[in-house]
């Protein structure tokens, strides 16, 4: 799962700086605004984000139609900016389309598994004792496998499907999650605030929302944001395998794998949908290590 | 220490068996009855009941796992449902070229993040840093499937130097050392070494530079060491925590490079796990699985013990 | 030994500073940690500098050998260590005058010494470094320094790392470790803070007895006065990044001169002070991110007057051998 974990010791670290005062929030966001690499990646993803919810509007075609008439017009084809794909479809609208499902499927599992992975991270390192070992020791059992390998197993046994791809993805994000919330719940749990909440009989519940709750879930937010970038990555591998969308709906992953065909022809254009992958998967990166780097009060 | 070792091996025993369970229950999360994915679609009801009997599907699930598991420890790991013969041998073959490339691309990718992280550690803060952090970002973030294209059209199809396809001369799949058949090695290797080297760029980079800012640097500063000298230091307390981020990235590309071998139809475990899912040819989808997560298990128990035994700081009982 | 603050030539001096700055600079601030200190240290004296944690104590004794974090320091002023021009040594000279001819020891001697490192490679390791002789030999000396700083059964604890040993024997190999080439100046920053009262007092006999054994001159830094006590020929009181008074041991103790020395004394548990009350002074340490004029104590001394703000007093010399800056040190006394 190395590809993974390489953030958890970083993010673990967070919790003891992490606090749920105003000014320390402040400081973050001004440090935020000062981070030009995040600023400018920030911006693009929000561009790309807007581009694909008005990408009716800033095309004329619709994504699955064509005509192998004009099968693989070069980019910058005259009402074709981008080119047409091996049936003759507008490039610039399947990508813009395409990207809403790329970015569908690999968000969502980051998000299910942030709430799934987190609860029961949060629950493992609060209750301790039997109720941590349980959790633990099943997550042990995931961790057991290459992520990619396992992603590729579940939604290869479950078929093709958005949804059967998301599910394997959200399996495979769980036990990451699922690991920081647990040392993060635990370095706050023995932070000498919390210790003393309990020394004044502090109920559980209390003890939790008060106090663990608002500087766990900053750390893990943090560490699930820089699992997006992992997440493009796969959910897209997937549907290039054959394991996620159906055609002829678009997705960046299948395209690249049905333009392999074009590799010779119109090189730019096979390579085209990657290029979208990639920066989104960096931009999503370079921001969730702004982020980091900004909660981070010793930097 | 002895206590430790013996305890940690002894502890891959559930692991295994939880992690046998989870290649087992991939048979029955395929939607559908599971006799379906284990014999051909047209075979006639009466056979198909004797197939059921035979592999036990009549049984209870817990049953069945028993049967199963009974199997796979004597070496048996079913049949392809399309080839219609045992997958062990297949397996072992495709095993053995995706251990070659794994261990190429994977060594290639520590090498390059051990020496850029190792550099930007020691440059923590100035510009040579940003840059190598912000190539290991991109790194972690290239899409390898789409990056393996790239590579294909500059260096197959426009400068025509290498091999776009397989990994030997005419498809054959039995690998040699020499230069017909490493000339195909070539081009998966370094597609498959980038996210690797970003990542252990990132680590060590991370490493070194908690390192370097650590008190007993200031120690050794004072006692005259040299640069050299303190590099040396730096080195020595970075190497187990490098070594185990080394193994676990190996032995991750084991299970990791199938859309890598996809690409360029490399005859290993990912393109059989990519033709099983192609052909829905669910045992050996199962199969392939269960021996590339046995062999990360173990991988990671060997990496675990050597950190044990070469850190003189893990005190371990 | 009591020399006033100005007079000998360089050459008589193990150390000679004039007007010594050390600045931190960041991107967010400038912190003015040390102001224009003026220190003389003869052969095979001991000085104790005293103060409280960010008074610029450390940063003072890292700078005479210039440990500062490189790229992060500015230092200002004339500095000479056993004959060197440390302002002036290029980085290639002053790695062999460290270790060599000024060592120093540190307070926290778990973090302080590498833990992938056995002891006596460690200590080898300097040696080998400075005088070229080859790692078994200096194998042998590591296990005679150990003999020296009084470890018990050596020759084991040489392979031992840092973590296997208790907090007293590791500063003891610290110990051995920053004498291992004869340093003539040897640099302790709180070398006791760390230990246990008992153990304390060990390594103090420690050091006492091998800086007359082998005859170095010594600067420790402490916020402890009775440690100061029992080590010093002579104190050295810093606050705020400057200097505010010198003076022989004794002459201290007896009658510390400037506000802030008695304020320090009257926070410190000592002998015949059996009904008095301890006190405390009021208020923090300025901020050293912002420029300040005139004496720095100002904001919490008892006895402020105008003038104390107007400018930086110079420093008065009530006696041969005693330098205070305070323009009412007389009325406060």
């Amino acid at each position: 799962m190395s590809i993974l974990s390489h953030q958890q010791s970083a993010v673990v670290s967070l919790a003891r700086k992490v606090s749920t005062s105003d000014s320390y929030w402040r400081g973050v966001g001004r440090r935020l605004l000062r981070d030009k690499t995040t600023m400018v990646c920030g911006a693009v993803l929000i561009v790309m984000a807007l581009m694909m919810i008005f990408a009716p509007l800033l095309t004329s075609y619709a994504p699955t139609e064509g005509s192998i008439a004009r099968r693989l017009k070069p980019v910058g084809t005259p009402s074709y900016m981008l080119g047409t794909d091996e049936l003759g479809r507008d490039m610039l609208t399947r990508l813009l389309f395409g990207g809403r499902y790329s970015w569908f499927v690999g968000i969502t599992p980051v998000i299910l598994a942030f709430i799934v992975g987190g609860m029961l991270g949060i629950i493992a390192g609060f209750a301790g004792g039997k109720v941590n070992m349980l959790i633990m020791r099943v997550t042990d059992v995931f961790y057991a496998f290459p992520s990619v390998l396992l992603a590729v197993a579940v939604s290869g046994a479950l078929g093709a499907g958005i949804l059967n791809a998301i599910l394997s993805l959200t399996i495979v994000f769980i036990p990451p999650i699922i690991r920081v919330s647990e040392s993060v719940t635990t370095a706050v749990r023995n932070l000498d605030y919390a210790e003393a909440a309990r020394a004044t009989g502090a109920s559980a519940s209390s003890i939790v929302r008060v106090h663990v709750l608002p500087n766990v879930l900053g750390p893990i937010f943090v560490y699930a944001t820089s699992l997006v970038g992992v997440s493009m990555i796969v959910a897209s591998g997937l549907s290039f395998l054959g394991l996620g969308i159906k055609p002829p709906d678009p997705e960046w992953g299948l395209m690249l794998n049905t333009l392999r065909t074009a590799i010779y022809s119109q090189p730019l254009i096979a390579t085209l949908p990657g290029m979208c992958i990639f920066m989104t998967s960096v931009c999503f990166n370079f921001v969730s290590d702004g982020l980091r780097t900004a909660m981070d009060v010793r930097a | 220490m002895f206590y430790y070792v013996v305890r940690r091996i002894i502890y891959i025993i559930p692991i295994s068996l939880a992690v046998s369970l989870v290649c087992f229950l991939l048979v029955h999360i395929a939607p559908g009855d599971p006799i379906d994915a284990m014999v051909a679609p047209d075979t006639p009801p009466v056979v198909i009941e004797q197939v059921r009997a035979q592999f036990g599907l009549d049984q209870p699930l817990p049953v069945q796992f028993g049967i199963w598991l009974a199997k796979v420890v004597q070496g048996d790991l079913g049949n392809s449902l399309i080839k219609g013969r045992p997958i062990a041998a297949d397996l072992l073959s495709a095993s053995a070229n995706t251990f070659i490339l794994a261990m190429t691309g994977g060594l290639l990718g520590v090498l390059i993040g051990c020496v850029f992280g190792g550099i930007a550690g020691v440059y923590r803060g100035t510009w040579i840093d940003r840059v190598l952090l912000g190539t290991a970002v991109a790194g972690v973030s290239v899409p390898h499937y789409w990056l393996g294209m790239v590579m294909v059209i500059i260096f197959s199809v426009n400068l025509n130097l290498l091999p776009a396809m397989g990994a030997g001369p005419g498809g054959s799949t039995e690998w040699a050392w020499d230069w017909a058949h490493i000339q195909f090695l070539i081009l998966p290797s370094i597609t498959l070494c980038v996210i690797p080297a970003g990542l252990v760029t990132r680590t060590v980079r991370g490493l070194v530079s908690d390192i370097m800012s650590q008190d007993f640097i200031t120690t050794l500063r004072g006692k005259g060491l040299r640069r050299s000298g303190i590099i040396n230091h730096v080195i020595q307390n970075a190497a187990p925590t490098v070594l185990a981020v080394i193994g676990l990235q190996l032995a991750n590309l084991m299970g990791g490079s199938i859309l890598v071998e996809t690409v360029f139809a490399w005859p290993g475990t990912g393109m059989m796990l990519n033709n099983a899912i192609f052909q829905r040819d669910i045992p050996v989808l199962q199969a392939t699985t269960l021996v590339l997560a046995l062999f990360f298990v173990v991988l990671n128990l060997v990496v675990d013990l050597i950190q044990t035994a070469i850190d003189p700081r893990i005190i371990r009982r | 030994m009591n020399e006033t603050v100005s007079q000998t030539r360089t050459g008589d001096y193990l150390v000679r500073a004039r007007d010594l700055n050390v600045a931190f600079v960041s991107r967010e601030a400038t912190v003015n940690a040390v102001n224009g200190i003026d220190l003389d240290l003869a052969f095979g004296e001991v000085l104790c500098i005293l103060g409280e944690s960010g008074s610029g104590k450390s940063v003072t004794l890292r700078a005479l050998m210039r440990l500062n974090p490189k790229g992060k320091t500015v230092m200002s002023g004339e500095l000479s260590v056993a004959g060197h021009d440390m302002m002036a040594l290029p980085d290639s000279m002053l790695t062999s005058v460290r270790g060599r001819e000024v060592s120093m020891i540190f307070q926290e001697p778990m973090t302080a010494l590498d833990p992938v490192f056995t002891i006596g490679r460690q200590i080898g390791e300097t040696i080998v470094r400075h005088e070229g002789i080859s790692r078994r030999e200096a194998e042998q000396r590591a296990l005679d320094l150990l003999e020296l700083v009084q470890i018990p059964s050596a020759k084991r604890r040489l392979s031992a790392y840092p973590h296997e040993l208790s907090g007293g024997l590791r500063q003891r190999a610290m110990i051995a470790m920053a004498i291992s080439c004869r340093p003539k100046l040897l640099l302790a920053d709180e070398p006791t803070t760390a230990l246990d009262a008992t153990v304390q007092i060990q390594i103090l006999l420690l050091l006492r007895r091998l800086q007359q054994e082998l005859g170095m001159g010594v600067i420790f830094v402490t916020h402890d006065l009775g440690v100061a006590g029992e080590i010093a020929d002579r104190i050295a009181v810093m606050y705020a990044g400057r200097m505010v008074e010198q003076a022989s041991v004794t002459d201290f103790i007896t009658r510390p001169l400037h506000p802030y020395a008695q304020g320090l004394m009257g926070a410190t548990v000592h002998s015949g002070m059996r009904g008095h009350r301890l006190t405390t002074i009021p208020g923090s340490p300025p901020d050293l991110r912002l420029p300040i004029s005139g004496c720095a104590f100002a904001a919490r001394c008892p006895h402020v007057v105008n003038a104390c703000r107007a400018a930086l007093p110079p420093f008065r010399h009530p006696e041969p051998g005693r330098a205070v800056r305070c323009v009412r040190f007389e009325e406060a006394a």
